[in-house]
Order: structure tokens, then sequence, then C-alpha cells
């Protein structure tokens, strides 16, 4: 067999085995922890014949390896439960929170991956002179704050101050693309910030590195310009690790976006399954971080499946 | 070590003073608020003035007390939870390259796996069964570093491990303990100290976005993501109370990366690489 496709068989053979074990995970952290899930939900105060029916509603008093094989049966059939607190179809109302999740993460990709790149080249083109080190500082004050603090930051300036745009962003079915991304633009930005600095530092090193090759020097002697030299030379040997850690931080944007969610009141998961660990609703709980956990197992294993890909060692094997 | 400390750069002093503020202030807390943490002293959200430095809150309490109560709890957790963490991670990665095989295998994968899943979705989920006591959030905060700590410290050791050095001891014939506490410790001890740093102002924006979401510290009690929270509508109208946490923790975060950024360079040095 192909080298390269036994690599690529083999991580994706390890994708899935996390993703099975994070199901164990989750259940044992929700189910087999000191205390009673029953207890937990309707406090201490709660007659002994209210914790026994909703022992017997939720299927604690069967074992703990029955109850799992049950629910990770359900979940294969996309059948994620039903919610405690108001009975609604877990699958369906999990659905459109997650389309809106994506919309999100997938507008502050689009923004934030090829402004990181462009800034790291910029940094690189003007390497330890002034625009480097004001990249480098803006960059390193985004790191040093929490995401929701930079929201309320961003919240306060541009819609308080400035009053460009709305400070919540409801968005619902009725509204235009254009309407959609006039109600995302803060939480885009706040999200652009959280993942653009790792991003940024990694291109500028990658390209850094790059740069020490002797044909580089040889590009340079011919007289190109730097940013020729930069995006036509050392870039596309540079892709590899780029791509490897732009990978990485769409699937931090995913955890990131809990919270954004939450400073901005959007109707996402992020949200949802905030709003249910404080009501104690195990089910969506449950069903919300795996599918978090998921979303962020798959988008590692691509951008490790990537990474296996583009390394031209192991396209043409000895 | 004394000398190095007198040739400290200017930004790492700053860094040092300004952390060793915070703590004392932390430590002090009682004795230099100006007000109780829930006494309603004033009108809701009043701008600040000489009887309320930073103003009151969004029910009346004196914001700057709260600030510094808030300081406290946030910057003990912190601190208890990178004490643990780094305990339980490095004690861990260092055994896992003294003993190797099975021991190095088992607990590398099942670290893999902790991190496989988001810290923070992690957290939420235990959260959503175990009530959040302070003891419960010190414990899962430190839980879940320490697999970072563990990798770090996994691969310090590993390459301190194949020196020579480490080989002379082994045939010398000292213990485990003695290879692990005098050999290993010793050298790893540079990179472990600046990660402390890191890791320390890691929990403190962990400890607040738990807080924020309404999960972390409960109330009456506080700390600065819950300052956050509960003065948040406020901004709407103009009103920055919630942003005087934004400021106290971004500056502990700079000073203290100043330091970690000192101790980092301070260790190699001595090493014998450039100074």
């Amino acid at each position: 067999m192909h080298p390269m496709l036994k690599l690529l068989i083999q991580r994706l053979a390890l994708g899935l085995l996390l993703l099975f074990a994070s199901t164990i995970l989750i259940f044992v952290g929700t189910s087999i922890l000191p205390g009673d899930v029953a207890q937990a939900i309707l406090g201490q105060t709660a007659t002994p014949e209210a914790l026994e029916n909703l022992r017997r509603e939720m299927g604690l008093n069967e074992p703990a390896v029955a109850r799992y094989f049950s629910w990770i049966g359900g979940i294969l059939q996309g059948d994620l439960g039903t919610a405690l607190t108001n009975g609604a179809d877990i699958t369906q109302s999990l659905g459109k929170r997650l389309g809106n999740t994506l919309f999100l993460a997938f507008w502050a990709a689009v923004v934030s991956v090829p402004l990181a790149i462009l800034l790291g080249v910029i940094s690189v083109r003007y390497r330890n002179r002034l625009p480097d080190k004001l990249i480098s500082a803006v960059t390193l004050a985004t790191i040093s704050l929490p995401e929701f603090i930079i929201g309320y930051v961003v919240m306060f300036l541009l819609a308080v101050k400035l009053q460009w745009v709305p400070s919540v962003s409801l968005i619902n079915d009725g509204m235009s693309l254009l309407a959609k991304l006039q109600a995302i633009a803060l939480p885009v930005i706040v999200l652009v910030f959280v993942v653009l600095a790792h991003m940024m530092r990694m291109t500028r090193a990658a390209i850094l590195n790059v740069m020490e090759s002797a044909y580089i020097e040889t590009a340079e002697l011919k007289g190109l310009n730097g940013f020729r030299v930069i995006v036509s030379h050392a870039l596309p040997n540079a892709a590899a690790p780029i791509v490897n850690v732009v990978m990485l931080n769409l699937a931090y944007l995913v955890v990131g976006v809990v919270v954004v969610e939450v400073v901005f009141v959007y109707p996402g998961m992020g949200q949802y399954l905030v709003d249910h660990v404080s009501k104690r609703d195990v089910p969506v709980v449950q069903a919300a971080g795996l599918i978090f956990a998921g979303v962020y197992i798959l988008l590692n294993t691509a951008a490790d499946l990537i990474a296996i890909l583009s390394n031209p060692r192991l396209r043409h094997p000895k | 070590m004394i000398q190095a400390v007198r040739k400290m750069p200017l930004s790492a002093l700053a860094g040092l003073v300004i952390t060793l503020l915070f703590f004392l202030m932390a430590l002090s807390a009682p004795l230099i608020a100006p007000y109780g943490l829930g006494e309603v002293v004033g009108k809701v959200w009043e701008p600040s003035s000489a009887r309320f430095w930073l103003g009151t809150d969004n029910i009346g309490r004196d914001l700057l007390s709260r600030m510094i109560y808030g300081g406290r709890t946030t910057i003990f957790i912190a601190s208890a939870a990178t004490l643990i963490s780094f305990t339980i991670g490095s004690v861990l990665g260092f055994t896992a390259v003294v003993m190797g095989g099975w021991c190095d295998v088992l607990l590398s994968r099942f670290v893999d796996l902790i991190m496989s899943i988001p810290g923070l979705i992690f957290a939420l989920v235990i959260l959503s069964v175990v009530p959040a006591t302070i003891l419960v959030l010190i414990l899962v905060m430190a839980f879940l570093d320490a697999t970072r700590v563990y990798r770090l410290s996994r691969s310090v050791a590993e390459s301190i491990y194949a020196m020579d050095y480490v080989e002379a001891a082994k045939l010398r014939g000292e213990g485990t303990g003695w290879i692990v506490l005098r050999e290993i410790l010793p050298n790893a001890l540079s990179p472990l100290v600046s990660e402390l740093g890191l890791r320390f102002i890691f929990m403190v924006l962990y400890l607040s976005t738990l807080s924020f979401l309404g999960l972390g510290i409960q109330p009456p009690s506080t700390d600065w993501g819950a300052i956050v929270k509960e003065n948040s509508d406020g901004l709407v109208y103009g009103i920055t109370a919630a942003l005087a946490p934004a400021i106290a923790i971004a500056t502990l975060a700079i000073s203290v990366n100043l330091v970690a950024d000192w101790v980092l360079s301070l260790t190699t040095s001595l090493k014998g690489g450039r100074s």
C-alpha cells in the first residue's frame, strides 16, 4: 500500500477512536461523578417521591453501562434524546442552532485566515521594524484578554460609542444575507481577534524559517522586490505548517464561539449549551458537549490529514 | 541569582512589582477595601467620585471594593489551581519518562484523550452535574490544565533523561528518586517556572470565563468575571463599570508575561546560552 494512504487511514482511525472515547468521557463526566444527578437537578429540598420519579424518567435505576449503550444507540440513529426542562426534542432544537453557530464560525474564518496570512507576510517583509513590532504588540494584547472582555470592549466602542452596528446579534430566517452579516459583524470581529494572533505568529515563523534557504537568496539577488520574494517563493514552501495552524485555530474557533455567543445573545449552540448547564439539563449538555467535541476532533483530524497530504516527501516515496 | 536580579531589565522589574502589588492586594483585601463586599452604599452606577473611586455597580455597591475582593478570589483560586496542576502534571510527566514502557503509553494516551475535548466544553459538562463550589472549581481547572503541564514536563524530561550525566548517575547506582529530584528536576526548572506564569494567567482567564458564564464563582462571593457579568447591562447606556475587570486582567496578564519571559531568558543564559 502507498505509505501516504496508510498514514491517512491510520490518522482517520485515530480520529474515530477519539470520537468514540470522547462519548465515554462525556457520559462518565455526567453520570458516575460523586453525587446523584437527580438530586443535583432538583436541589436539596426535593421530596423522595420527586427524586424517585425523575430517576425513573432518566432511567437512572438501570446500570450505567446499559444507560450508556441506549444513549449511544440513540445518537447513532440521530436521536439525541429529549430535554428535561421542556421536553423538547434535542435533535430538532440543536439542528438550527448548529447552523447558526457554523454560519458565525464560517464568516470569522473567511475574514481571519486571509488577514492572518497577509499580516504575517507584512511582518516578515518589515521584520524587526515598526510594522512588525506594531502587529506583534497588538496581537499579544489580544492574547492576554479573555474572549468575553474583547467582546465587551468591541461592543462598547463600535455599538455604543460609534453606533455603527447593533449591540446584540439577533438573527432569524426572514433576514437577507446582508442583514444577517450586519447582525453578526461584532461577534465576527471578536472571533477574528481571538484566533488572529496565533495564526499570524505561526505564519510569520513559518515564512521566516523558509527565508533562510539558498533559493530565497537567489530570488533576492535576481532583483525581485521584497513582497514578490515572500509571496511567490517563500509562502508556497511554508504552506504546510500554515495550513496546519489554520485548521487548529478553526478548531479553537468552535470553542471561542461559546463565550462570544453569550456576549452578543446570538441564538447558537454555545448559548444553548451554557443555558442548559445552569438549568442542569443533563441530556442537552451531553448532546451539545458531544457535538462540540465532535467538531473539534473532526477539525483536528483534518489538520493532520492535510499536513500529511501536503508533505511532498510522503507523496513521492523512494 | 542575586547578580541576575540586579541586571534585571526594566520591563521585567515593572512586571514583577505590579504582580507583587496584585498579590499584596489579594492578601490584604479586607484591610484596604473601603467598603464591605456586599454593602449597598450608593445609588446604581454612580460615576467615579472622591467617595467611590471607581463609581458604584449595578445595585449601588462600591466598585473598587468589589474589584479588590473579586481580585482576591480570582488570584487565590488561580494560584491554588496552578499549584495543583503543576504538582500533578510534572510528577506524572517525569514518572512517565523515568518509568517508560506501558506506564508512559497509558498516561500519554489518557492525556491525549482528555485534550481531544476542548477544556471549556469539558468543564461545562462536569459543572452541569456538580455544584460549582470553590473546591470543585479548583479541582476541575487543575485536572484539565494538568494535561498541558504533563505534556511540557514529559517532553522536557525526555530530552534531559537522554543526557550523559543521567546515564552516569544510573551507572553510579542512584535510585529513581535521586534521578528525578537531583538530575532531572533542577535542569527542567527553567522552562517549567516560565510556564508556571503562563499557566497562572491562563487560569485567571479560564476562571473569569466560567464566572462570566454564570457557572464559576456564585453570589454573594464575586470575582472579576462575575463583575463583568453583573455590570454588562450598563454598557449599552455607556456605563463602563463592566470594563474595570478588563483593565485589571490585562494588567496582571502582561505583568506576569514580562516576568515569565525574563525567567526563561535568565535560565537559558545560566545554561551557557547567549546572555
